[in-house]
């Protein structure tokens, strides 16, 4: 078994005819907290997209322990999601259910458990990420962070070993993100869960991170340890982690091609 | 420059690529759902009927009283034009035959299918729209849960139901609205209308009604769900796929209304 819970080789994708990912060659070792890096539009929301099985890649493989998940047909990218969890960047919540029925539907759909089986586990589930009580809310009923914490119980409902999050301090306070932040060290420290997190915010990737991923157009521009990712000279990484903005690309040439429109 | 004809033949083809996709998506809503409604409970993965019988709660116990409201008051309509030709020729008591057979044959389908298309298959275009924008779709696809089978399953099951059943609710609405007028305005004797009725309708004219029925709750759900399904924006796109579902699945349960009426009158 290799170290990698997840290993990624020429990962290539399009959307129409635009190249959004470019031969992504890397590995999400296992038992690890990975973060995956970059600015808006760089890839990081399509690239987690296929780690899960939800895009296919024009080209390129997705191992998963050692089977190619771009190949596999349905019932078997099924049995491999029930391995996954996710949590969505709005928690995608089904806001016709209670909170309760939300994190019971891995269950109920995937193993045969009685309903009190299954009404004990969802409490274990919700008192985890610290949602006791609240069984029979629904989710139109709760705060951003609560959502988001439901979102987490139902994603870790099936005990999974891969555990992915798209944006996971996306629209919340900082104090609220940080809360979620312990939430992610936990579940990695306590159950020992692969855990991928998509984001752009610096403090949740110090505070989380073993791994870092960092993309840029498509392109990976770092893999490595975090010491390694606040040491490296990269300006594009530089520029990133120190928050400047990038400088102006365009010679005043190209700002004219730009403007005239050809 | 491109030439004209190079414009002509671009032209064709920006008109009829994304048309392939349509065509795509739409085969692929109603194979999957076909699949997940009657085959795959055969391999052992069932049907979620408890959220069957809530959407025949939704759309069709809820629209009983406006489908009642309005074939009742087709069926007076339907009297008082019939009865504006026919006492001409003095043969009033036949308002009870046109009316009998014209609700139970095309306006019972036709009229609760309008109906439930407006209030039902928009509502599934909306929700499973906004779930697609919510990003809910995907969650049920990474749970392993196929979103057809979820979402699309209980809905077709639940119309392919209540839009008979709805459907002789409107027969028998509409036809009692013809009688109600006959016997007061028109002053036919309440049992002569009744009589006259009976005689006129045959149990192949209410049946090839519920048979038409029963293929528009297939059109409704389908084309609520492709619409749906088709949502990859935000609300406003929820909104625009919502319209163009009451839109389509009126137009497609005219064309299967004619269909059907064609084979009827030709083979029964």
């Amino acid at each position: 078994m290799s170290d990698n819970a997840i290993d990624v080789i020429g990962l290539q994708t399009h959307y129409g005819a635009r190249e959004i990912l470019k031969k992504i060659d890397v590995g999400i070792p296992r038992g690890k907290t990975t973060v995956v890096l970059g600015g808006s539009g760089c890839g990081k929301s399509t690239f987690l997209k296929h780690l899960i099985g939800l895009l296919k890649p024009t080209r390129g493989e997705i191992l998963f322990d050692g089977k190619n998940i771009a190949g596999l047909n349905e019932n078997e990218l099924n049995e491999v999601r029930k391995r996954m969890g996710v949590l969505f960047q709005g928690a995608a919540l089904l806001n016709s259910m209670t909170i309760a029925d939300n994190v019971a539907l891995p269950l109920r759909e995937h193993t045969k458990l009685n309903d009190s089986t299954i009404g004990i586990m969802v409490r274990m589930k919700l008192d985890l990420v610290g949602l006791s009580g609240f069984d029979n809310f629904y989710p139109s009923q709760l705060s951003g962070g609560m959502k988001k914490r439901a979102g987490l119980a139902r994603a870790i409902a099936l005990d999974p070993e891969l555990l992915f999050f798209d944006e996971p301090s996306a629209g919340l306070d900082p104090l609220t993100a940080a809360g979620l932040d312990e939430l992610i060290l936990k579940l990695n420290k306590v159950f020992r869960m692969t855990i991928v997190v998509v984001t752009h915010e610096l403090p949740s990737v110090f505070m989380i991170a073993d791994y870092v991923i960092m993309l840029d157009l498509g392109n990976v521009i770092f893999a490595g340890p975090l010491e390694d990712l606040k040491k490296s000279e990269n300006p594009k990484i530089r520029s990133f982690l120190e928050r400047k903005p990038e400088q102006d690309t365009y010679s005043p040439d190209d700002y004219f091609r730009v403007i005239a429109g050809d | 420059m491109p030439s004209i004809a190079e414009n002509f033949f671009a032209g064709i083809g920006r008109r009829v690529i994304p048309l392939k996709r349509n065509v795509h998506d739409a085969a692929k809503v109603i194979n999957d759902t076909f699949y997940w409604a009657f085959i795959s409970p055969f391999k052992g993965k069932s049907i979620r009927v408890k959220a069957g019988i809530f959407e025949m709660v939704k759309a069709g116990y809820n629209s009983v009283p406006i489908v009642s409201v309005i074939s009742f008051f087709v069926g007076i309509i339907l009297a008082l034009q019939a009865a504006y030709q026919l006492k001409k020729v003095g043969a009033l008591i036949y308002v009870a035959n046109l009316v009998g057979v014209s609700i139970t044959r095309e306006l019972g389908p036709i009229l609760t299918a309008i109906i439930v298309s407006g209030r039902s298959g928009s509502a599934f275009a909306a929700e499973i729209g906004s779930m697609k924008a919510a990003e809910e779709v995907d969650a049920l696809v990474t749970m392993g849960i196929n979103p057809v089978r979820f979402l699309v399953v209980p809905k077709l099951i639940a119309l392919m139901i209540m839009l008979p059943a709805l459907t002789v609710i409107a027969d028998f609405v509409g036809i009692a609205g013809g009688f109600v007028l006959s016997t007061t305005a028109l002053e036919i004797h309440p049992y002569n209308y009744f009589q006259q009725t009976v005689n006129a309708l045959l149990v192949k004219d209410i049946f090839t009604g519920l048979m038409k029925a029963w293929v528009f709750g297939i059109v409704i759900t389908i084309v609520g769900a492709y619409q749906g399904f088709k949502v990859e924006g935000g609300a406003e796109e929820v909104g625009r796929r919502t319209t163009a579902s009451v839109v389509a699945s009126i137009f497609l349960v005219i064309i299967f209304d004619l269909f059907f009426t064609m084979l009827f009158y030709y083979f029964t």
